[in-house]
């Protein structure tokens, strides 16, 4: 009874979402996948513990879910995708939730994005025939 | 009979969906953006596709985890958008056509690609953000479109080569429909972009720009690449470019470039856009 290995765990900083994870966070997707309405959203932000009770989530994943924790729900099997439902309610979206994982602030996670595409619009000019409006 | 007029991708951002929703395309950070498409949208108003097939991955909108299908295709006269949990209003219901799809799903599974057939299904940002940029200057939808959702999200994933031949075995599936009707296929998603872990908020501009050309002029070098060293460079959302290489497949060897257009970041992604034709010499 083991779970393969594959050459994407070596990938530092990183939860590929496959058979391991999908198992083990099937009941928080579960939950996740259930404030695409708007009824079990009321529900879940009226007594959040009961709702995570109700989906049987494990005690760690219904604290975490509880204190939006977003690191330790990737270690628990949240699919990021999923993550981005549960995070609404902590006023968050997918871009806080990304700072969150580092332990960084939004605003500096929004630098690192930007810093990492400085000078694009001179790479396009050397590769050539990109619009330039 | 049914001919592939163009191949268009694009990303699908749901911060894009936001951005069209409350119309910001003057912003500054989103301007450069949103202008290049302006020639894309010109090109479709200018040739009038009678449908687009819209490659895609669900985000956990119509499929749950519970049962995942590798290829599934669209089968129903119309597909409804709805809230994906943040409550943002849905887009108007897009026309699809039940005959066109039986025809393809029946092609596709003759050519060994087993698709899953829907004759339900929801589309989510994956679906709408392309259906939006390219069309929502209309006030109706003013072509059909077919869903064709690859599992991007729940590995093992298939793969850039897969996806390649399947865009080889559409192209033979769209040729063999005896109506007259234009298509386009879009490839959706990407470029580089990582959500989540403390690796998240990776953007690679040289690999993307780099994927960009060999999808022009060498797809067979982008089939090539393992989902692996593709998570590597772009990230694990990144993997998404792999459904560009349905459109590719889908068009010519040799295709004439009509449009390239690529800003970042635009949220957490690098953004690509192409607009191919089969090369006309």
């Amino acid at each position: 009874m083991v779970w393969n290995r594959h050459e994407y765990d070596d990938i530092p900083g990183t939860y590929v979402f496959d058979g391991k994870r999908a198992n083990s966070g099937y009941a928080l997707n579960r939950m996740a996948f259930s404030f695409n309405s708007e009824a079990n959203r009321k529900e879940f932000a009226a007594d959040m513990d009961a709702y995570c009770r109700k989906y049987g989530l494990s005690d760690e994943q219904r604290e975490a879910v509880l204190n939006g924790e977003f690191l330790k729900l990737l270690h628990l099997g949240c699919n990021v995708y999923y993550l981005a439902k549960i995070a609404v309610f902590h006023g968050l979206n997918v871009q806080d939730a990304g700072a969150a994982f580092q332990g960084i602030t939004a605003d500096q996670f929004r630098q690192k994005l930007l810093d990492q595409s400085t000078g694009f619009q001179d790479r396009l000019q050397q590769e050539g025939g990109y619009w330039h409006g | 009979m049914a001919k592939i007029i163009g191949g268009l991708t694009t990303s699908h951002i749901p911060a894009v969906g936001n951005a069209m929703a409350s119309k910001l395309e003057q912003d500054p950070y989103w301007k450069r953006f949103f202008d290049g498409y302006e020639p894309v949208k010109q090109w479709l108003d200018e040739v009038k596709p009678d449908l687009a097939i819209i490659v895609y991955n669900d985000h956990g909108l119509n499929f749950f985890l519970d049962k995942v299908p590798t290829f599934a295709l669209g089968c129903a006269d119309s597909y409804q958008n709805a809230d994906e949990g943040w409550g943002i209003p849905a887009s108007a219901d897009v026309p699809g056509d039940a005959q066109f799809s039986w025809h393809l799903a029946e092609s596709l599974i003759r050519q060994e690609f087993d698709m899953t057939t829907c004759q339900e299904m929801l589309v989510d940002h994956g679906f709408m953000v392309p259906m939006n940029l390219f069309w929502r200057q209309h006030e109706h939808w003013p072509l059909k479109a077919i869903p064709l959702a690859v599992n991007t999200v729940q590995h093992p994933l298939t793969s850039a080569a897969r996806c390649y031949k399947l865009g080889k075995a559409l192209r033979k599936a769209v040729e063999s429909y005896p109506e007259d009707m234009k298509v386009v296929v879009i490839g959706t998603g990407g470029l580089s972009h990582q959500l989540q872990g403390e690796r998240a908020g990776i953007i690679d501009v040289d690999f993307d720009l780099k994927c960009i050309d060999k999808i022009i002029n060498d797809p067979q070098w982008m089939a090539e690449l393992s989902n692996d060293y593709i998570m590597e460079k772009a990230g694990t959302e990144g993997i998404e470019v792999i459904m560009w290489m349905v459109m590719r497949g889908a068009l010519a060897d040799k295709v004439d470039v009509l449009h390239k257009h690529y800003h970042a970041p635009i949220s957490n992604t690098g953004a690509g856009v192409l607009l191919l034709t089969d090369a006309q010499s």
